[in-house]
């Protein structure tokens, strides 16, 4: 008899829903990149120097003053290529890129897909190997790369224009400041308006990129729905009110329909409005920061407009401002004439600088290439889906006990929603940074929020347009699982990661200023110290 | 998948939507786009459109009409042949001898480099912590550890947007190290690195700058008779942003008599065989590492490192994320997380140092790739290749008739001033004409350096060959004395 053939798909599912993934993360135990040195190896050679330049400069550092010759060789490691290759590899494989799981558990970052052939043309090299100081004619292609994207945020927030100079999203809010001081300067209200005004749930550069440009900073707390308090706007606004920055939705996902009354008391009290667009995702062509009555914005392109997130950059905050600031907008601007394009100096009242050359040029291209393919109906399409992903993950979240969307009971949000795991860390002790890590053995990423923590024991949850349905399914699984097992068996999410490439770290050596080493360096010479210590004692 | 009757009419209701008239798209970035899986989606959140999603924003403050954009070019096919035709309109440094340099630099970028940045894991990750991302945390340690191995210092940050923005951070941190309000910064410095200081600096800090003398060095006297006890510190480029290397050590003592920092704005390409400015006594020292294994991209390359001594209360004064080493439950295993993250503004807010989030971390990732593949002997090589090769080309394009060497008696690092004063030309109409032989010349100082007169940047780097040199000393040569 024929043996018969097994059905290996069963296993995978239980009532026609996919199993849990039966994750662990790659673990190499990698040792530190100096314990593979080996001495005389060698990664890479430099081009050697032609006989006739010997001949010529025989000793070229003959001049220099004494004391500047380096005595003692950097102590790099010493590898060949294959094994520094190998290495990183191997640290790769350790890091859970958004390309590799269902991201939708890092809210407020927009963890979207980051189409390839964009990386691809980023990495072409008649935009890779562009010195940013060519003259304007050899990079006519670049510069209408810029004019291109300048036009798409025009159409994107109703602002009059654009710089790309900023290298973040937190550049471009300390890039706004820094355009609300040079206004200031220019109508005499420096010395007399001091004071920001901006919310706890906006980000945290809201509040200290205006202190770093000298301003007070006035934080308001959501009202008993979770708005942004109008009474307590109220309150804040005086002679002394420079200006408001704010996010709508802020990270509750909650969109603030009184908004453009909030700009208009800022306005009437003389201030000016700032919009952190830093994620809007979910507005992309449906309301705009113009109607709503704000005097500047920004956006992340490496948010909403798709460029990889790079575990932190390089990046790009564009600055939007109305036709009143554009004269104090960052050094140089792009401008066009017919179809030639030249790079100009800002002028007398431009703030100058805020970064080398005209910013992070590789991603404006790319993000350019994503609007490109997408058009008008295929941005709005991305917002919409990206809000009814959201929708859907939320109604699919709130039926996991223990689990709770505080605020604006029964309103949709837009792009993402701050979840509250109040009742399960009461029930069961278990936290929700616990439950992150737990999360992460099932090889989804997971972020509680900003600090200081107004909605207790957070989550942060933002689909975007990225995902399917059945992906969106398989991460509210992981997190059903999670509270299951903080229910059923704490001491299992307690004592996570199970599946990650290390074990729980002792994390009070971070702050101890005798134990922490932020360098291996200074990590061997403490431990040389502590023990010659110990061995006296 | 098979649909309900109900979830179809949810589909058909959908029709007053703005965009309804348009043919259905299904877009290969966003799966849910599929009509049916719409509208099913719809229907088990009991919504009867997407509109009704947006219920809370008012009808004044919704767009009217489509965003006025280009129509879209949907297939890859199509989105690659029109970026190709765009990209087509630029010269780039691969097909040209270009000699700019000013702060950004052409250098051989390793495969690996760009075989690591290009990683998935790598490119797409993002804020993760140290358990799914431990190779993030531990790559990025490793950058700041080979950084402090060049560097002699034992806290290097996350790096931050580029070298202008580390050397505004730089001269803050000694701001608030040190109680006090005034930052001299010497002359020679980059005008953009000035005017991102004085932009960053000015609502805290006064800016003042400390001549130079004419052999292109710090005027030491000048120096002494403005420090005084108000002057947190002295931010020095060394090499200059004319690429003099100077002596740094006369420049440590005199700062330090009067109780101020020393801040030191250093290429991290020379340290291999030019001294740390740790060894010269510098307190903070920052760069940018764009020239570590990063590809120039119209500006897109930068990032900036800051470092300082393990001294605890200098290293509270970062705003950066600084990445440690820790012990884990299992023995000999290694873990990493933030050290001091109270410091920080994800901390505290407006009470936390500066600002701090995403700027440029593949980056320092991708200088790590560098400095690992280079080692001791591979710095030491680019080191003494680049000053040896801009040694060279000062003895070529100084014997060019007209054309003179600034600063020439000096040892110049990556880069040193041209002019051309003596040919009765501009730097304007010397860089069109090389335009034509197929070369970028220096960046034009004339407008920053109105003393210079026509003078222009040139720039040489491990790259440029003895035949590189001589075929811009001949095209020099031939478009100055037309």
């Amino acid at each position: 008899m024929k043996k018969p053939i097994q059905d290996i798909s069963a296993g995978r599912f239980t009532n026609g829903r996919a199993n849990l993934r039966r994750y662990h993360q790659a673990k190499w135990d990698e040792p530190v990149l100096f314990e593979l040195s080996q001495p005389g190896e060698r990664g890479i050679l430099v081009p050697e120097l032609e006989s006739a330049i010997v001949q010529a400069i025989p000793d070229a550092m003959a001049a220099l003053p004494a004391g500047m010759r380096r005595n003692t060789p950097p102590a790099l490691p010493q590898m060949s290529q294959n094994r520094v290759l190998r290495h990183y590899l191997r640290l790769s494989q350790q890091t859970l890129g958004a390309d590799l799981n269902v991201d939708v558990g890092q809210g407020t970052c927009t963890m979207k897909y980051n189409p390839k052939v964009n990386e691809q043309l980023g990495r072409d090299p008649r935009m890779s190997e562009l010195h940013p100081l060519q003259d304007a004619e050899t990079v006519q292609g670049m510069l209408h790369v810029y004019h291109q994207v300048h036009l798409l945020l025009m159409q994107v927030s109703g602002m009059d224009a654009v710089s790309l100079q900023g290298r973040s999203g937190s550049q471009a809010i300390y890039g706004n400041f820094a355009v609300l001081r040079a206004w200031q300067e220019a109508n005499g209200t420096l010395d007399t308006r001091d004071e920001v005004i901006t919310t706890i749930f906006s980000h945290p550069s809201d509040a200290a990129c205006a202190k770093l440009l000298g301003y007070k900073v006035i934080t308001l707390y959501p009202d008993a729905d979770g708005y942004p308090d109008l009474d307590a706007l109220r309150a804040a606004l005086s002679k002394r009110t420079a200006a408001l920055i704010i996010t709508n939705p802020e990270d509750t996902g909650i969109f603030n329909s009184k908004i453009a009354e909030f700009t208009r008391l800022v306005r009437e009290a003389g201030g000016l409005n700032i919009y952190d667009q830093a994620n809007a995702n979910g507005l992309l062509g449906i309301t705009r920061a113009r109607e709503a009555g704000f005097d500047m914005c920004h956006f992340n392109l490496h948010k909403t407009f798709a460029t990889p997130h790079a575990c932190g950059g390089p990046a790009v905050g564009a600055m939007c401002v109305t036709r009143k600031l554009e004269r104090f907008l960052p050094s140089p601007r792009v401008v066009v004439d017919g179809d030639r394009y030249s790079i100009v100096d800002g002028g007398p009242d431009s703030i100058g600088k805020i970064s080398s050359f005209m910013g992070t040029g590789g991603i404006v291209l790319r993000a350019y290439a994503w609007a490109r393919n997408l058009g008008a109906a295929g941005l709005r399409e991305v917002a919409e889906i990206a809000v009814l992903n959201n929708n859907y993950v939320m109604n699919e979240l709130l039926k996991i006990p223990g689990l709770s969307a505080p605020y604006a009971k029964g309103k949709r949000r837009i792009e993402q929603v701050r979840y509250s795991w109040e009742k399960l860390s009461a029930d069961t002790g278990i936290h929700s940074e616990q439950i992150g890590i737990r999360a992460a053995d099932f090889g989804v990423h997971y972020w509680t929020s900003h600090h200081p923590f107004v909605v207790p024991e957070p989550a942060t949850i933002e689909p975007t347009e990225s995902y399917s349905r059945a992906d969106l399914d398989e991460f509210v699984d992981v997190m059903r699982q999670v509270a299951h097992e903080a229910y059923t068996d704490p001491e299992k999410v307690r004592s996570a990661p199970h599946n990650c490439p290390v074990n729980p770290i002792d994390g009070s050596v971070l702050d101890d200023p005798h134990r922490w080493a932020v360098t291996w360096r200074g990590y061997q010479r403490k431990l040389r110290q502590s023990q010659k210590a110990a061995n006296l004692s | 998948m098979h649909f309900k009757d109900t979830e179809r009419a949810v589909l058909k209701a959908d029709s007053k939507h703005p965009l309804a008239h348009m043919k259905h798209i299904v877009y290969p970035y966003i799966p849910n786009s599929v009509p049916e899986v719409k509208a099913a989606m719809l229907a088990s959140i009991g919504a009867k459109s997407i509109e009704e999603l947006y219920a809370e924003i008012p009808a004044e403050l919704r767009m009217q009409k489509p965003m006025d954009l280009p129509e879209p070019l949907l297939s890859e096919h199509a989105l690659k042949r029109h970026v190709q035709s765009l990209l087509a309109r630029n010269r780039h440094c691969g097909e040209v001898l270009s000699f700019l340099g000013g702060g950004c630099y052409q250098h051989h970028v390793p495969a690996i480099c760009d075989e690591i940045n290009g990683r998935s894991e790598f490119l797409t990750a993002y804020a993760g912590e140290p358990y799914d991302d431990a190779g993030r945390f531990q790559s990025l340690f490793e950058y700041a550890s080979m950084m402090g191995e060049l560097l002699e210092m034992e806290v290097v940050s996350i790096p931050t947007f580029d070298g202008h923005q580390a050397a505004a951070t730089a001269v803050r941190m000694a701001g608030r190290h040190t109680g006090r309000k005034v930052v001299l910064v010497a002359e020679h410095v980059n005008p953009e690195k000035w005017s991102v200081m004085l932009n960053y600096c000015r609502s805290d800090l006064e800016l003042r700058q400390v001549q130079f003398t004419s052999e292109g060095v710090l005027d030491l006297d000048h120096l002494r008779s403005v420090l005084d006890d108000q002057v947190a510190c002295l931010f020095v480029d060394n090499p200059s942003y004319l690429g003099v290397l100077q002596d740094g050590a006369a420049i440590a003592a005199a700062v330090h008599a009067c109780g101020a920092l020393l801040v030191v704005g250093v290429d991290p390409s020379c340290l291999g065989a030019i001294a740390s400015p740790a060894s010269y006594g510098a307190d903070i020292v920052c760069g940018d590492i764009q020239s570590l294994g990063m590809h120039m991209s119209f500006g897109g390359g930068h990032g900036g490192f800051i470092a300082t001594h393990d001294d605890e209360a200098l290293v509270m004064q970062y705003p950066s994320r600084l990445f440690g080493i820790a012990p884990t439950s299992v023995a000999g295993e290694y873990g990493f997380g933030d050290v001091a993250y109270s410091r920080t503004s994800f901390d505290k807010r407006e009470n936390g140092n500066e600002f701090v989030g995403t700027a440029a971390a593949l980056w320092g990732i991708t200088a790590g790739v560098y400095l690992a593949l280079m080692g001791p002997a591979g710095m030491r090589d680019l080191a003494h290749s680049i000053i040896t090769r801009n040694a060279y080309a000062k003895k070529l394009l100084g014997a060019l008739p007209g054309v003179q060497i600034v600063h020439a008696t000096q040892t110049h690092f990556k880069e040193f001033a041209v002019n051309f004063d003596g040919t009765r030309k501009s730097v304007t109409e010397i860089n069109r004409a090389l335009r034509g032989h197929g070369i970028f010349g220096g960046h034009d100082l004339s407008h920053a350096f109105p003393g210079l007169g026509q003078s222009a940047l040139y720039s040489f780097t491990e790259i440029h060959t003895q035949e590189d040199i001589q075929a811009l000393s001949q095209a020099l040569a031939e478009v100055t004395q037309k």
